[in-house]
């Protein structure tokens, strides 16, 4: 075989590999500005089939599927809300991410803000019965008083009285 | 007396609800279309891709739509208990064969057994879209006037069967064409 045949081989040979080694190209709106609606859309979705994650971020199959599906929505003229509803109306209100406000998911979206309520209502209360009880530590009736003072001048004099005496010994102790 | 009691009510009402949860399984999503007419489709069916079949055909009769693919793992599972019902000759199970190659689902059958008395190829997956599938296999049931009465997400149970989808399915039969049958009023459905 003459060398310039062998390069002709490689060469196809070449164009092959890259052939290989290119990806199979994801379908995407001919429009960036329509494939970043979709996006939007599709972050408000969830993946029922893995649950925590949107069907924007998700490669399960399911995902992609219904990827296209808003696409194609997004491509024929429909707004958000007629897309999003597409998908309530097979999946339920599950599919999206930010649940609506209806009687059934009230609790939903009051439940955080009531047990703040709770929580700042027994606070207060707390709060309240405490001062109380300090208060109550302070007004002392007059008799009461009386006994305090009595009680802590009786102290006052037994300590200089006991400071006195130290204070004598110890200059006793010092003359001699 | 009250410091005692607050943190042991507090404590009971959190263990009914982490109790409750407990029982409740988060995969399964409970369907928009129950009680709605089942979705229209037109699809071929995977041992004749040239002729096509409508759901409309199936009006005035009972049935159950089974989605089911030859890749489908769980399929497997419930595979015997589907053949098992087609021979009692109870209720048509029509398959609705979910993103599959048609080849590959035709050698499944042809090993397994064949309990569907058709089934249609949805190759492109767009009336499992319609019918809000999201995990293979799921069973629907569908009454005489197409209205979507009971679906079984997952591999339908021996259990699932006797106390829900057969008594729902004898209760829809035995009704006039008009009348509305719930699931509710089937005690193992709830």
């Amino acid at each position: 075989m003459s060398s310039m045949k062998m390069l002709v081989i490689l060469l196809c040979l070449l164009a092959f590999t890259s052939l290989a080694a290119a990806k199979e190209a994801t379908p995407m709106a001919t429009d960036p500005e329509m494939e970043k609606t979709v996006n939007a859309i599709a972050a408000e979705l969830r993946c029922l089939v893995c649950q925590n994650q949107t069907i924007a971020d998700s490669h399960a199959p399911l995902a992609v599927d219904l990827k296209n599906q808003v696409r194609n929505m997004v491509e024929s003229g429909q707004s958000q809300d007629e897309i999003v509803d597409y998908m309530v109306q097979r999946y339920g209100d599950f599919v999206r991410y930010r649940p609506p406000m209806k009687a059934s998911t009230m609790l939903l979206w009051a439940g955080p803000f009531l047990l703040l309520l709770i929580g700042v209502v027994v606070l207060v209360v707390n709060l309240r019965k405490r001062a109380a009880m300090m208060k109550n530590d302070e007004d002392l009736s007059l008799e009461e008083n009386e006994r305090l003072q009595n009680l802590l001048a009786a102290e006052f004099s037994q300590q200089n009285a006991a400071q006195r005496d130290s204070s004598q010994q110890k200059a006793g102790v010092e003359k001699s | 007396m009250l410091r005692y009691i607050v943190p042991l009510l507090v404590f009971l009402v959190v263990a009914v609800f982490l109790g409750v949860g407990l029982d409740l399984n988060p995969r399964e999503v409970p369907s928009p279309l129950i009680d709605k007419p089942a979705p229209v489709f037109n699809l071929p069916k995977l041992h004749a891709l040239e002729t096509s079949f409508s759901s409309k055909e199936m009006l005035g009769k009972v049935w159950l739509l089974n989605v089911w693919a030859s890749w489908c793992v769980a399929c497997r599972s419930e595979h015997p208990l589907l053949v098992q019902l087609s021979r009692a000759n109870f209720v048509p199970i029509y398959g609705l064969n979910y993103k599959d190659e048609p080849n590959e689902a035709k050698s499944w059958l042809q090993q397994l057994g064949d309990p569907y008395v058709a089934s249609l190829s949805d190759y492109e997956g767009k009336v499992g879209i319609d019918y809000g599938v999201y995990g293979v296999p799921e069973t629907f049931v569908i009454d005489k006037q197409g209205v979507i009465r009971h679906k079984v997400i997952g591999p339908v149970t021996p259990a699932a069967l006797d106390n829900c989808v057969l008594p729902l399915v004898e209760k829809l039969q035995q009704a006039s064409a008009q009348a509305v049958v719930k699931r509710t009023e089937v005690e193992g459905c709830a």
